[in-house]
This record gives C-alpha cells, sequence and structure tokens, in this order.
C-alpha cells in the first residue's frame, strides 16, 4: 500500500523528510499534493472548457494564452494562482463559484530576454470582472514591478466591476489607480485592451503611458450604449461608441489599434524593445547593422520648391532611422504631427515632426496634447528627442481658441522647456512664429538645433509679414520678394546661433548619430519642486 | 539651386554646376569602359563644339552629357521646374528653366528653349529622344539661327516623320513595305471600309509620331471603330495631329529594328540590327542585339534596305529603320525613326561604338571614324527597360512615387545602367515612367542574359511598384531563351495577364528556408542589447525555432537551427535545407547559398513583427508568413477579416487624370461598360464596371487628377 504511495509522490520533499510519520497524516499530505495539482489545472482552465470555447468563437485568446505569446517561451511565472475571491454574498461562496486564481492571471516574465510584469484579466471567469482579489493580484505585481524597476503590462478584458463584491470592488480599482499614478514615470506602463473595458476600470489605462486595442474585439467607455440610450436617447452601437476606430482617430485615448489579438500581442513584443525597464535605466541600445555614417541622398530631394507644396514627414524619419524603421504612436490621430519611436544608431530615440501633408503641419489642440504627451514620456524614460520641425504656426479660428489652443498648446510648450533629455532639432523647412518657439527651439534648451539649407525661421510667411510692414503702401510684390530674401533662409537665425549649423540633408543621420553618442553622458536638472503645475 | 527656383528668372537663371551632390554621379561607374575605347578609335581629336545644350530630360539627357564630357565639350541642361534638382539638371554645367511640370509647357516650349540655346551661346543641340527630336520646325529654326542640330536633316525628318510619306518613299527606295491603305482615313466608317478591303486583322494608327501611342489593333469592326475613337484622341493629345492610318496587320511577327549612321560626305552604314520584339501595348520592355533570328543574308539585305532608305532622304545622323519580320523572315519597313533610340546601348556594346559621339561629329561636319568593314557583332548584349509601373495590371500600368531606396547593381561586371534618377528623385506622372535602362552584355547570348538576371536580382527599386518581375519572368521563359518569340509574346505567354513567377516545388522550400533564415536572423537582432546592464538580460537566445511558414497557400511547419551564419531549416521534418550568408539585416539585397549552392540574391522587401515577410526572389515579390508554432496555433482562433466588396467599387488602377465620366448617379451599368477615361502618361485608359449595377455615387470629375487606389464610383 505504501509503497505505490511513495513513488508516486517521491518529488515532494515535505514527504521525503517525513517518512516516519503515520500512514493518515502521509495520506493527508499526498492529498494535499493532489488538491494542489488539482488547483493549478483547475487555474489553468479559468472558467472552463466552454467559457474558452466561447471566448475563442469570438475571435479572443484567453488570458494565459496571451500571456504565453506575449513572453518568451516557458519564461512566465505566475503569482498568486491560488488566490480566491472571498465574496460570501448571492451564494458567492459555493465551491462552484470559486475558481482558483480569480479572474486575473499575474506574474512575470521576458520578452526577449528582458524582465516584464504582466497581469491578463480572465473574461472566462465572471466575464473578468474585478473583485477585490483581482485587484489585490494586480496590485501585488505593480509594487514589485516598481520595486524592481520593471514594466507593466495589462492585458484588459474584464466586464467591469465585482457588482456581488460591491464597494469592495470599487476599492480595488481605487488601489489599482493609486499605483498607476505612483509608478508613473518610474516604470513604463502599458494597457492592451483586448475585450470589454468600461467604467471605472477605463481610467487604469487612461492612467497608463500607452493603450493599445484591438480591432473589432476591444472596447473602451465610461457608460455603455445602454446608458447613453437611456440618458440622452441616442443610439449607438459598442464600437461607434467606444471600439477602437473613435479612440485611435477622434478621442485620442488609444494610441493604437491593431488587427486581432495575436497581432496585437507579436507587435507588444517588438514596441517593448524600444523601452527602457524604468527611469533608472538609459534608454536602449540593440545591435545594429546599419552604419551610423549612412549618408540618406533621399532626402536631398525631399523639399518641394514650392514652400506651399507638402511632403511627408515620414519619408524624413524613415530616411534617418536605423534600418528604416519607425513605430508610430497614434498614426491615425491628430495626423499633423507624427510621433514615434525609432533607433539611431541602436539606440531608442523619440521623433516628432511636424506633418506638411496633413492641415500643412499646423500644430492645433490636438496635435500639442499628442506632441506634450509623447515628449513626456520620452523625458521620464531617458530616451533622447529628435524634432523635425516644419511649421507654418498655430490653427487660426474661433474653433481652436474657444476650445483653448492657448492652454493645450501651453502644454507642448511646457513639455519641451521642462524635458532634460538630449534634444536635437532638424529645421527641415518653415519654423514660424511661436511654434518655431515651441518645437524644441535653443530657447527651450535644444542642445543641438540644426537647420537644412531649406529652411526658413520667421515671424510669419512672407505674404503676411509684408501686410503688416508695409500697411496700405504699393509694390507688395517687391517687398515680398525682399522679405524672402532676408528671412525665408536659416541665417537670420544661425547669424545670432539660434541655430547650431546649417546641414545638408543627406548627413543629418550622421550627425544626429555623432550628437546622440556625446549627449548621452549629459546632466541636466530643474530645481527642486513638489510637483510642476503643468497647463492641464 | 534657391534662385532657379524663382520664376522671373526662367530665361537668366543659369545655375553653375559647382554643386557637390553630382559630382559623384557623374564620376560613377556608369561612365562605362567601352566609351573610352571608342573615343581611342575616333580618327580626330578636334574638339567639334565648345558647348552643347541638351533638349531634353532624365537619362537620355545624362547619357548625352556623359559622351560630351568625355569628349570635353561643356553642358547645358535645359530643365522644368519639377526638374531643378533632378540629376540631368545637376549634372550639366550650366541649367536653365524652361518653364512648369507639363512638357508641353517646358520640354516642348520652343521659343523659351531657343532664348535658352542664345543666352548660354550653345553651338549645338543634342534633342535626344521624344520631346522636339522629331520635331522639323525646331531643326529649320536652329538651322536658321547658326546652331547645329544634333540629328539629320529637316528633310529627313519631314519626311520620315509622316508615315505616309515614309512608305511612299521606302516602296520608291525598294525596301520592302506592308500593305495597307496608303492615305490618311477620314472617320470610322471609312475605317471599317478601308479595313474590309485589307482584310482583318488590321492595325490603326497615328500618322505623325510612334512609341505605341495612337495605335490599335482591330479584328472586327466594332474594334476598329473603337480604335479609330482612341487612336484619333491619342494622336491628338500627344502629337497634334489626329490623323490615322490603316494597314494590314501581320500576324506573330517580331520587331527588328536596323541602326543606321550616315555623314554628310556620303557615308551611311548600317550597325547591325536590334531585336525589340518583347513589347506591351507596342510599347517595348526588352531589347537585344544581335538578333537569334537573322542570318547573315537576311541581315545584310535589311541592312542594305534601311542604307538605301537613308540615302533617299539624304540622311545623316543616327537613325533606325524598323522593320516586322514574319514566321519566313519576310521584313517590311514600319517606320524610320530619325533619332537616337531608347535602346542604343545594345548596339554600342555589340560595335564599340559611341553613337552619341559619332552624332555629334557628324554634326559638326567631320566624316565617320569607321567603314561599314569595320562594323562587326561582338558579343551580345541585352537591355531591359525598367519602368515605374505594375506589371500585374496589363502589363504595366504606370505607377508613381518616390524613389525611397534606390541602388543600381553596377558593381557587376558588363553591367550599364542608363538613368537619370538617384535616391530621392521622385518618378512624376508628368513624364514617362522609365526609371532606368539596364543594360548587359557578355561574350554570348546565355552569358548576357544570365548577367541580366542578377543585374535584376541586385536592382534595389523602392518606393514606386516598377517591372523588375516582368522583365525577370521574360528572360526565363524558355521560348525567349530559345529565341522563339513574337510582338505577341506577352499575350501569349501570358494569356490571364502577367501573375508573377510560378514557383517550382523545390523553389517554393528553398524560399521557405530563407524566409525562416530571415526569421531567425532577427529573433537574433531583436534579442541583442548593448546596455541593458541593471537589471540584465535572461533566459538564453534559442538556438532552435520552431515555426510555421505560409507561402502560397501552402503551410509547411519548420525547424530552425543556427549555426552562426548558416540556418539549417528542416521542413515538416523531412527536407533539411541550409541557408547561409553573410547577414545584414540593414542591407536591400542579401545574396545568400541555398545547400552550399551557387550564390544568388534576394531582397527582403518588407517584414513585420507579425510575422509577414515579402521577398523578392528570381524578380517576383512573394508574400510569405513565418510565425512561431505557437502563435500559429493560436492564429486560428482569430477572426477571418472580410475585406471590402471590390466589385462594387471601380478604383483608379493608376494615377492620372479624368478625361470623362459616361454615367451618372442612377444609371443602370451593365458589365464590362465603359463609365470613365483616364488619361495617364499620355495613354487613355478605358476604365469598365466589373458586374451588372446601378451607380450609387461617383466621387470624380472630368479633369480631375486621381492617385493609384482612388475611388472613382460605387455601384449597389
Amino acid at each position: 500500500m505504501l509503497r505505490p504511495l511513495l513513488r508516486k509522490s517521491l518529488h515532494s520533499l515535505w514527504y521525503t523528510t517525513s517518512v516516519s510519520q503515520s500512514r493518515c497524516s502521509s495520506q493527508a499530505t499526498v492529498s494535499i499534493q493532489e488538491n494542489i495539482k488539482n488547483k493549478r489545472k483547475r487555474a489553468q482552465l479559468g472558467g472552463g472548457q466552454k467559457r474558452i470555447d466561447a471566448q475563442h468563437k469570438k475571435g479572443k485568446l484567453t488570458a494565459r494564452e496571451r500571456i504565453n505569446l506575449l513572453l518568451d517561451p516557458g519564461s512566465f511565472i505566475e503569482f498568486d494562482m491560488f488566490v480566491e475571491q472571498r465574496c460570501t454574498d448571492f451564494g458567492m461562496d459555493a465551491d462552484e463559484n470559486k475558481f482558483p486564481g480569480d479572474s486575473v492571471v499575474t506574474g512575470h516574465g521576458l520578452i526577449h530576454g528582458r524582465q516584464a510584469y504582466v497581469f491578463s484579466q480572465d473574461f472566462t471567469v465572471f466575464g473578468g470582472s474585478l473583485s477585490s482579489a483581482h485587484a489585490q493580484k494586480i496590485c501585488k505585481i505593480m509594487d514589485q514591478a516598481m520595486m524592481v524597476g520593471a514594466p507593466v503590462i495589462g492585458l484588459n478584458d474584464s466586464g467591469g466591476a465585482r457588482i456581488q463584491e460591491g464597494v469592495e470592488s470599487l476599492a480595488g480599482y481605487a488601489d489599482i489607480f493609486q499605483r498607476n499614478v505612483m509608478a508613473s514615470g518610474v516604470v513604463p506602463q502599458i494597457s492592451l485592451i483586448m475585450g470589454p473595458c468600461a467604467g471605472g476600470a477605463v481610467y487604469s489605462p487612461a492612467l497608463t503611458d500607452f493603450t493599445f486595442m484591438v480591432k473589432d474585439t476591444s472596447y473602451l467607455f465610461i457608460t455603455g450604449p445602454d446608458v447613453v440610450k437611456s440618458v440622452t436617447d441616442e443610439d449607438v452601437t459598442p464600437e461607434e461608441l467606444g471600439g477602437a476606430k473613435p479612440h485611435t482617430s477622434v478621442s485620442g485615448v488609444a494610441h493604437d489599434a491593431f488587427e486581432d489579438d495575436v497581432d496585437a500581442l507579436l507587435k507588444l513584443r517588438q514596441f517593448y524593445n524600444y523601452l527602457p525597464l524604468s527611469n533608472r535605466d538609459p534608454a536602449p541600445i540593440m545591435a545594429t547593422e546599419d552604419s551610423a555614417e549612412r549618408s540618406c541622398p533621399v532626402l536631398d530631394d525631399l523639399i518641394p520648391n514650392e514652400s506651399t507644396k507638402a511632403y511627408d514627414m515620414h519619408d524624413v524619419i524613415r530616411a534617418l532611422a536605423d534600418n528604416h524603421d519607425f513605430w508610430e504612436i497614434m498614426p491615425t490621430y491628430a495626423k499633423n504631427i507624427v510621433v514615434g519611436f525609432s533607433r539611431m544608431n541602436g539606440r531608442t530615440v523619440g521623433f516628432v515632426g511636424n506633418q506638411p501633408k496633413v492641415k500643412s503641419g499646423c500644430l492645433d489642440i490636438n496635435a500639442s496634447v499628442k506632441g506634450a504627451r509623447f515628449v513626456r514620456f520620452c523625458d521620464s524614460f531617458n530616451i533622447p528627442l529628435i524634432t523635425l520641425v516644419d511649421v507654418p504656426g498655430f490653427l487660426p479660428g474661433t474653433d481652436q481658441e474657444h476650445g483653448g489652443i492657448i492652454r493645450h498648446g501651453a502644454k507642448l510648450l511646457y513639455a519641451y522647456a521642462e524635458a532634460t533629455v538630449p534634444k536635437i532639432t532638424v529645421i527641415t523647412r518653415k519654423a514660424y512664429g511661436g511654434a518655431y518657439d515651441v518645437m524644441s527651439s535653443k530657447h527651450l534648451r535644444g542642445d543641438i538645433n540644426y537647420a537644412w539649407p531649406t529652411a526658413e525661421v520667421a515671424v510669419m510667411g512672407a505674404k503676411g509679414a509684408v501686410q503688416i510692414i508695409f500697411r496700405g503702401k504699393d509694390g507688395q510684390a517687391e517687398q515680398e520678394a525682399e522679405y524672402i530674401e532676408k528671412f525665408a533662409n536659416p541665417y537670420p537665425a544661425a547669424i545670432r546661433g539660434y541655430i547650431d549649423d546649417i546641414i545638408e540633408p543627406r548627413v543629418t543621420r550622421s550627425r544626429i548619430c555623432r550628437d546622440l553618442n556625446i549627449l548621452a553622458s549629459k546632466q541636466q536638472s530643474n530645481p527642486w519642486k513638489k510637483h510642476a503645475n503643468m497647463p492641464l | 539651386m534657391r534662385f532657379i527656383k524663382i520664376p522671373s528668372r526662367l530665361l537668366s537663371g543659369l545655375s553653375p554646376s559647382g554643386n557637390k551632390l553630382f559630382s559623384r554621379l557623374v564620376h560613377d561607374s556608369r561612365v562605362l569602359q567601352h566609351y573610352a575605347q571608342a573615343a581611342n578609335k575616333s580618327s580626330t581629336n578636334d574638339k567639334p563644339f565648345d558647348k552643347i545644350l541638351i533638349a531634353n530630360r532624365g537619362e537620355i539627357a545624362c547619357r548625352v552629357m556623359r559622351t560630351c564630357r568625355d569628349m570635353g565639350i561643356a553642358t547645358v541642361a535645359i530643365h522644368s521646374e519639377a526638374d531643378n534638382n533632378s540629376v540631368h539638371t545637376l549634372m550639366a554645367d550650366e541649367a536653365v528653366c524652361v518653364g512648369p511640370a507639363p512638357s508641353s509647357q517646358s520640354y516642348l516650349n520652343m521659343p523659351v528653349i531657343v532664348e535658352a540655346i542664345k543666352a548660354t551661346g550653345a553651338q549645338a543641340v543634342h534633342p535626344g529622344y521624344g520631346f522636339l527630336s522629331e520635331n522639323k520646325e525646331f531643326a529649320k529654326f536652329l538651322a536658321a539661327n547658326n546652331t547645329a542640330f544634333i540629328g539629320p536633316g529637316t528633310f529627313a525628318i519631314d519626311a520620315m516623320g509622316d508615315k505616309l510619306k515614309s512608305k511612299q518613299i521606302a516602296m520608291n527606295a525598294k525596301v520592302n513595305t506592308i500593305p495597307g491603305f496608303d492615305g490618311v482615313v477620314e472617320d470610322a466608317d471609312h475605317a471599317v471600309k478601308i479595313a474590309g478591303e485589307i482584310g482583318y486583322p488590321v492595325m490603326i494608327k497615328a500618322s505623325a509620331g510612334g512609341g505605341g501611342k495612337g495605335m490599335r489593333i482591330a479584328w472586327n469592326e466594332k474594334e476598329t471603330r473603337d480604335g479609330f475613337r482612341f487612336s484619333s484622341q491619342e494622336a491628338a493629345s500627344s502629337f497634334g495631329d489626329d490623323r490615322l492610318l490603316v494597314e494590314k496587320f501581320i500576324d506573330t511577327p517580331r520587331h527588328i529594328e536596323m541602326q543606321i549612321i550616315a555623314d554628310s560626305f556620303g557615308n551611311t552604314l548600317w550597325l547591325n540590327e536590334r531585336e525589340c520584339s518583347i513589347q506591351r501595348r507596342n510599347q517595348k520592355v526588352v531589347e537585344e542585339a544581335p538578333s537569334t533570328f537573322l542570318d547573315a543574308n537576311t541581315r545584310r539585305a535589311m541592312g542594305e534596305q534601311a542604307v538605301a532608305l537613308a540615302k533617299a532622304v539624304n540622311y545623316k545622323s543616327a537613325g533606325t529603320v524598323e522593320f516586322l519580320v514574319d514566321s519566313k523572315k519576310n521584313f517590311y519597313f514600319l517606320e524610320m525613326n530619325t533619332r537616337l533610340q531608347v535602346e542604343h546601348p545594345v548596339t554600342e556594346y555589340i560595335t564599340g561604338l559611341d553613337l552619341v559621339r559619332e552624332m555629334i561629329m557628324v554634326a559638326a561636319g567631320h566624316p565617320l571614324s569607321i567603314t561599314q568593314e569595320d562594323v562587326g557583332i561582338n558579343g551580345w548584349a541585352v537591355e531591359c527597360r525598367v519602368y515605374a509601373e505594375n506589371p500585374y495590371k496589363s502589363f504595366g500600368l504606370p505607377s508613381i512615387g518616390r524613389l525611397s531606396r534606390y541602388v543600381e547593381p553596377t558593381h557587376i561586371p558588363n553591367v550599364r545602367v542608363d538613368s537619370g534618377v538617384r535616391e530621392g528623385s521622385e518618378i512624376s506622372m508628368y513624364y514617362d515612367p522609365m526609371i532606368s535602362k539596364l543594360v548587359t552584355y557578355g561574350k554570348d547570348r546565355t552569358e548576357a542574359l544570365s548577367t541580366m538576371c542578377s543585374a535584376l536580382d541586385n536592382y534595389v527599386i523602392r518606393g514606386v511598384t516598377h517591372n523588375v518581375p516582368l522583365c525577370h519572368e521574360v528572360l526565363r521563359h524558355p521560348d525567349f531563351i530559345k529565341g522563339d518569340i513574337s510582338t505577341n509574346f506577352l499575350n501569349e505567354v501570358y494569356p490571364n495577364g502577367f501573375t508573377g513567377k510560378q514557383l517550382s516545388g523545390e523553389e517554393h522550400k528553398h524560399l521557405c528556408a530563407i524566409a525562416c533564415a530571415f526569421y531567425a536572423r532577427q529573433r537574433l537582432m531583436g534579442q541583442t542589447f548593448l546596455n541593458q546592464t541593471r537589471l540584465p538580460q535572461m533566459g538564453k537566445v534559442m538556438d532552435t525555432l520552431e515555426v510555421q511558414v505560409k507561402l502560397e497557400e501552402k503551410t509547411v511547419t519548420a525547424l530552425v537551427k543556427s549555426n552562426d551564419n548558416a540556418y539549417e531549416v528542416s521542413l515538416n521534418g523531412s527536407d533539411v535545407i541550409n541557408v547561409s550568408s553573410d547577414w545584414s539585416l540593414s542591407s536591400p539585397t542579401q545574396t545568400l547559398s541555398v545547400n552550399s549552392g551557387s550564390p544568388f540574391t534576394v531582397q527582403c522587401v518588407n517584414s513585420s513583427a507579425t510575422g509577414s515577410y515579402q521577398i523578392q526572389f528570381d524578380g517576383t515579390v512573394f508574400d510569405l508568413e513565418v510565425i512561431s508554432l505557437t502563435a500559429a496555433n493560436l492564429r486560428a482562433h482569430m477572426p477571418v477579416k472580410v475585406p471590402e466588396d471590390q466589385s462594387l467599387v471601380l478604383r483608379s488602377p493608376m494615377p492620372g487624370t479624368v478625361l470623362s465620366v459616361s454615367c451618372a448617379v442612377g444609371d443602370k451599368v451593365a458589365e464590362g461598360q465603359e463609365v470613365c477615361v483616364i488619361e495617364a502618361m499620355k495613354m487613355q485608359n478605358s476604365l469598365c464596371v466589373s458586374r451588372d449595377g446601378r451607380v450609387k455615387s461617383i466621387h470624380c470629375k472630368e479633369k480631375e487628377s486621381l492617385g493609384e487606389g482612388d475611388l472613382i464610383l460605387e455601384l449597389e
């Protein structure tokens, strides 16, 4: 009787050290072993096979499948697999309502060999709803991530609060919010919305650095279509209200959307490589085969002869970047400014560029906010900023003025002025008016400010300027020509040292790579303060 | 660069060539050795002119300038505003802006060009091909102003420029001609009547001009009427002359042309033939010299007839007499081009001559440097016209864009690339979409063809769609290799349109293995951080990867083992394929070897984190998917996204201008009905709906310009 049992649980350290104990007790131990095994097995299954199948049918992966795809194979170490929800009301304490691990899978693992903390909400358990146990699990890994200095990735797929738990669930949300805020600027936080995320729950992704969505299967809204209907009598589908499309193109809540779960997780792995693990780490440098000295002849021909003609700022960024790779943030929102990550000589950099192709590249409310948030992320995490300037000014109009362009434009100005990371600026063409100042100008502590020969640094375009200077006088065409001769070139700024050098476009990459090497040891700090009061 | 922006200085603005950007371009390896050889043969070292103006743009302007430079002659470029920074503009010693982008206002703007000649003091003008090269008014004007025209006399241009006249002269000179109606066709009814008399099929073509523009083949009455309409419109817009003629269309014809050169001392030589049978819509794609089809007797007969014709019009300079050759080696005069041809480099390769040099010498009144006895055939040369166009749409619909990456394969011996672009150049809708002429040479045809294949493999063109896939496939086609071709080659070999390379079973496996190797290499590079030390990297780089590869609806699993620069890929657990290379993921080309075979070059055009790869293999770009087995298994749960029903919408297949919209919202339309005509690169393209329906909305109007893929109309 004893022998087969012994063999069966030989691996148990506890058992082998207590062989002399009574048969009864050892049997109990064995059953504990079995119990643990069973629990693990059940935890693996989440809400059960039926619910897993339903999840698949919706075109979604399960919480565990997602983690397995996100992390390097076999690297996931799970926390709190045995945590259970502790609600006693509404029959929740019944055995069939206890799922080991509850409705979230948490732990850590590796992405391309680098540490990452991750939580993945399990829709198959109570619709992924947030219980106090669920919240507690998330808080645990967030606390550890901050201590260790490694990013937190949240895979959101939750119906909302665990209503049976009432205020405990709300407390859970707030606990997470508090940690989101504490971790902000300490470790990168990424949210990937892979299912519903509604009500108060939306504020956790909103507090993280990046919110990505999965097309067609994810939603983010404060109040769902039903409530909307009852309050405002508006008919709206969840997709129209809070799907990937409105959030990536209209609201600016999400930073990008991906085709499906697999797509999203594979892309997230790639994205992760751009980020430092914490504010204690430098921007990552990856091995690259792209020469830092590579010349970019494509840039010589890029700027059209007519200053009114557009070109694509993406072309400039791709030409400069290692392997022509550019990870764009918010590619479909406020397209008049382009922001995103690339590498220069292997080192992660953040590109910010005005986009002449859209609204002539002017700054408006949305572009300012988009730019400001990106600049602040880079500054928080030691990622050098490269700013490509072709800006005719701020967008005029009552919409903008009444919408608060003064307040919002100030955000971008503030972000640049505050940033202490290496800041390199290239004026490719127009740098007009206040927008010139804003776009990482020398005056806002730009470290290296270049101009291409096509640069025009001026208060405004020739036509407008002449109308003011020579109001009511004849010979506008001549005066315009004179103004162009005087200001539509890089010299006035270069003479005053507002730009450090006028460079041929083709050498821009090699110059920036060299500058980044030197500026890697840049030291600059802002005066002590509790925190700044940025114009929100 | 700055002051030529200003239109008021259009004429006086001569930009000096002190710009260091292009000195590199000029001194690169494209100035071929054989030019130098040709130069040595020349009997005189006198500089014929001090300064030549090149009244053209793009590759031919650059081509002419290279010879001028070799001869120590200063060059003047003319350019439109769109070409301010073009290679030819920068390459010249002086450059003059002659007007806005449309060629009718710049490169065809005779008064301004004449002013430019006066202002720069150019003693001679080389017109290149196209534009003013066969414009007798231009030649006349130059003669009156004591400026040499580097081309034939006005009489020859005039006589040969008109198809009816030239045919008459040819018949008088005892040159074989095609049966047809020797007169101008009055209207569609008249065309139908004539066609009935000659017998179908017939060819309707513009009396003026050439290059396939204004040319249609008709096999029945309806096609004759349609053809008449299109041809006269095209002729009017391309040549300002809508006169048409009709002639017998020769079935399975080969297009073989004879290069001639003549001086003003009565010396007229034939420089052997070029075969240009590989054409699409009557425009040449692949050319070679000599032809596989001609025997020495036919060649001589053809050469002598060409010379006879040239003499009949007192021809001097370089010219080409085009013939159609039937399967029995009967040849018929087609037309004479009184200019330097696009495909002249193949003749230069096999004869060792520099035709531009000869043209310049002749224009300066010097005799030819050689006699007929000196002309031989030495080796074989092939030319591919590399166009910015989509070969999968009617063998090539124009595409536009910026050359975001561009590397010419001039590092390969015996490769010549005549181009007027560089990385960053824009292929605009204003001009011909040709990117370059890729020419290769070999001691025999096999060698020339094989060099061409590797030249195409190593040619990096990104940012515009191009026809390299088509060129590559033609060169590898057994019929082409045998020399069994006609002008119908493309339509016969690809009756349902060009679909790219068809992979053999073996090639399929090799390509899968190559993609796996790229994947493994990227995995390795994507894991190599140089400064992540505070929290060190953990785990180990996997030396064996389990992946799934998808190519052309076929899915295989693969085990990829890395061993330094070699990857051992076992497909479906059986076929083991070794892929080795000096990997560089930053290089646009990757030369690799499969199973230690001879090295070849592929290009990884695109790759993404989600496992999609676009690999150019034997010219064609293949879409592959390589993902980990885990991801592949999970992808099975992903929903299939339904793409938009394309039959309900009509999109512009190319960038162009809307000429007409022949339906209105609410109209009932039938499958195949023409609803819109778009003009692109001077070709009129009729767009038809692909199903019956009612027009729901129209998204363009006449004269509006469209980009590729722009919505034209929607059906309901």
